[in-house]
């Protein structure tokens, strides 16, 4: 399988690996929203959590990925396009702009797809954490 | 020395033909190029020559007579003639019918076994696949307990492709013989790296080809028992009537010429072949495991072919591990299948859990392989493995003492 140079630049250099502590600390902090994706048996986990501030700002995020390359430059790829965005902003990016940004073959367009969901996952959790309603304007969030 | 990159690691899938064995064959495309079913003519007679002579090649390898050699394209010719054929041919009753008779194979065969096994389910054949154990040794024991009065065919593989475990062959061809079916086996992986002898090993059939043993690819052989039992199958090619009926076909002289000598440099340089890989994937196997943590070699852990380590590397997936050694060739997961996703049915079949699956590498040593390869090719996959495990969310998991397969994943 041939990889685009995006795809192996983001593999070997992967953007804000890490989380904001293990996954008992981060259960019970409510300015850190946690997706965890897909499953060990398919070949793909992804984990993305997202710190926001009390303006409803992502103000950093971080991932960890078990998977292919193009899952793992999917995830770091949605750490760097969040970072800084509101979470209304943040829920509007789409797969497909992930595939077309890392030239993914037809074949990779479930990391894609996985990554589209993680950051879906994580606002929902962090959502869920401040008592907001899905789709309402987060930030009304107090912490 | 320095190390030529990339490294292949692959040879389970195909070996560098020998340059002695390219040698050997030149003459045979340009100068004598005759048909070796052409009677009246030197360019005739050539061919022929060259052809008995492989043919002695092939048989004094095995410990058969040259008339029990039929030359096929490859192992997966070998293995559709021998297991059509011979159930065909043996066959309890005819076209249409059911109950035509029962085959035993094991689940873990390759799929050129597994594929004409199921053929003949659609034709009236009741087979039944051996679940391997989790050691992957099919034995004696395990197809005695299968058999039944009407088994007509045992097919099982000597040593296996993708985890290079060795079944209890010898012992499994003795059984047969006491019930009366006949016994193939798929020894593709076996032949040219271990001593093979069909009277002693009790072998009816056994397919073997060229590529794997530093031979040309296209072109294999199958063995068929001439005495006690003298064995019959019916041909799936027909036509001029070559190999004694058995496959018609102008014979390959250049590829057979080629196999022939393979089996030669083979039975000279085998025993020290062998115990030079097994010392290498000894050394392999040794310093990946002390390197890494959760590493997890498949298979039997001593009854296994000396060259071939199949080893899995918890909370990394297979396929960024390959991308990050690039310059080591070798398979993951399922070896012949890799364009598809799922994990290795040989391992599945072992019980090896699905992550465990995805994250195996299949290292196979070879003829050119050397201690500076092995030591590149463990630093290599050290790292990369290492490298992943920094990203990996379950291994962060594993760490904090959580087990991954107890929580329940949001699936699509
Ligand atoms: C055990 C086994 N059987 C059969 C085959 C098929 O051999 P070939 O591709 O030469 O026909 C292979 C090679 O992939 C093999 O490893």
């Amino acid at each position: 399988m041939a990889y685009s140079d995006k795809v192996i630049d983001h593999y070997q250099h992967p953007r804000n690996v890490g989380s904001f502590g293990t996954s008992k600390d981060v259960a019970t902090r409510k300015d850190v929203g946690v997706g965890i994706v897909g499953a060990p048996e398919c070949g793909d986990v992804m984990q993305l959590q997202i710190k926001v501030n009390e303006q409803g700002v992502i103000e950093d995020a971080k991932f960890k990925c078990f998977g292919c390359g193009s899952a793992i430059a999917s995830s770091s790829l949605a750490t760097e396009w969040i970072k800084g965005k509101s979470i209304d902003e943040a829920l509007s990016i789409k797969n497909t702009q992930i595939v077309e940004e890392l030239s993914l073959p037809p074949v990779k367009i479930h990391c894609s797809v996985l990554a589209e969901d993680s950051i879906r996952s994580a606002i929902a959790d962090y959502k869920k954490k401040n008592g907001i309603a899905a789709g309402t304007d987060a930030a009304a969030a107090t912490h | 020395m320095a190390v030529k990159l990339p490294i292949y690691m692959d040879n389970a899938a195909t070996t560098r033909t020998d340059p002695r064995v390219v040698e050997a064959m030149l003459p045979y495309f340009t100068e004598k190029f005759g048909n070796a079913a052409s009677r009246n003519h030197k360019f005739g007679w050539e061919g022929e020559d060259a052809v008995d002579l492989a043919r002695e090649q092939a048989a004094a390898l095995i410990g058969a007579s040259p008339k029990e050699i039929v030359w096929t394209s490859g192992s997966t010719e070998s293995n559709n003639l021998a297991i059509k054929g011979a159930a065909r041919m043996y066959a309890k009753g005819p076209e249409g019918s059911k109950n035509r008779g029962h085959i035993i194979a094991a689940a873990h065969e390759h799929k050129a076994v597994l594929d004409p096994c199921k053929r003949l389910q659609n034709e009236g054949f009741d087979v039944t696949f051996l679940q391997p154990p989790a050691d992957g040794v099919i034995t004696r024991a395990m197809v005695a307990e299968a058999m039944r009065d009407d088994t007509i065919l045992v097919s099982i593989m000597w040593a296996n492709n993708e985890i290079g475990t060795i079944n209890e062959v010898p012992e499994i061809g003795a059984l047969c013989h006491e019930r009366g079916a006949i016994f193939h086996t798929d020894a593709t992986q076996w032949v040219g790296k271990m001593p093979t002898n069909v009277d002693k090993d009790n072998i009816d059939l056994m397919s073997w080809s060229g590529h794997k043993m530093y031979g040309p690819k296209g072109v294999g052989a199958l063995y068929v028992r001439r005495r006690n039992p003298r064995v019959r199958l019916e041909a799936i090619q027909d036509g001029g009537g070559h190999e004694r009926g058995m496959r018609s076909g102008t014979l390959n002289v250049t590829g057979i010429v080629g196999f022939g000598k393979a089996c030669e440099l083979a039975m000279h340089e085998m025993d020290t072949e062998r115990e030079r890989l097994l010392g290498l994937r000894r050394k392999l196997e040794r310093d990946l495991s002390s390197r890494l943590e959760v590493v997890q070699v498949n298979g039997h852990a001593e009854r296994r072919l000396p060259h071939i380590l199949n080893i899995s590397f918890g909370y990394v997936e297979g396929e960024s591990l390959l991308m990050g050694i690039k310059d080591i060739a070798c398979s993951s997961g399922s070896a012949c299948t890799s364009a598809s996703l799922e994990p290795s049915y040989v391992l599945k079949s072992l019980g090896v859990g699905d992550e465990l699956a995805h994250s195996s590498l299949r290292l196979s040593l070879g003829r050119w392989s050397t201690e500076e390869e092995v030591d590149y090719a463990v630093e290599g996959i050290v790292k990369a493995v290492n490298h992943l495990r920094t990203m990996s969310p379950l291994w962060d998991l594993y760490k904090e003492g959580i087990d991954v397969s107890k929580i329940e994943w949001q699936t699509h």
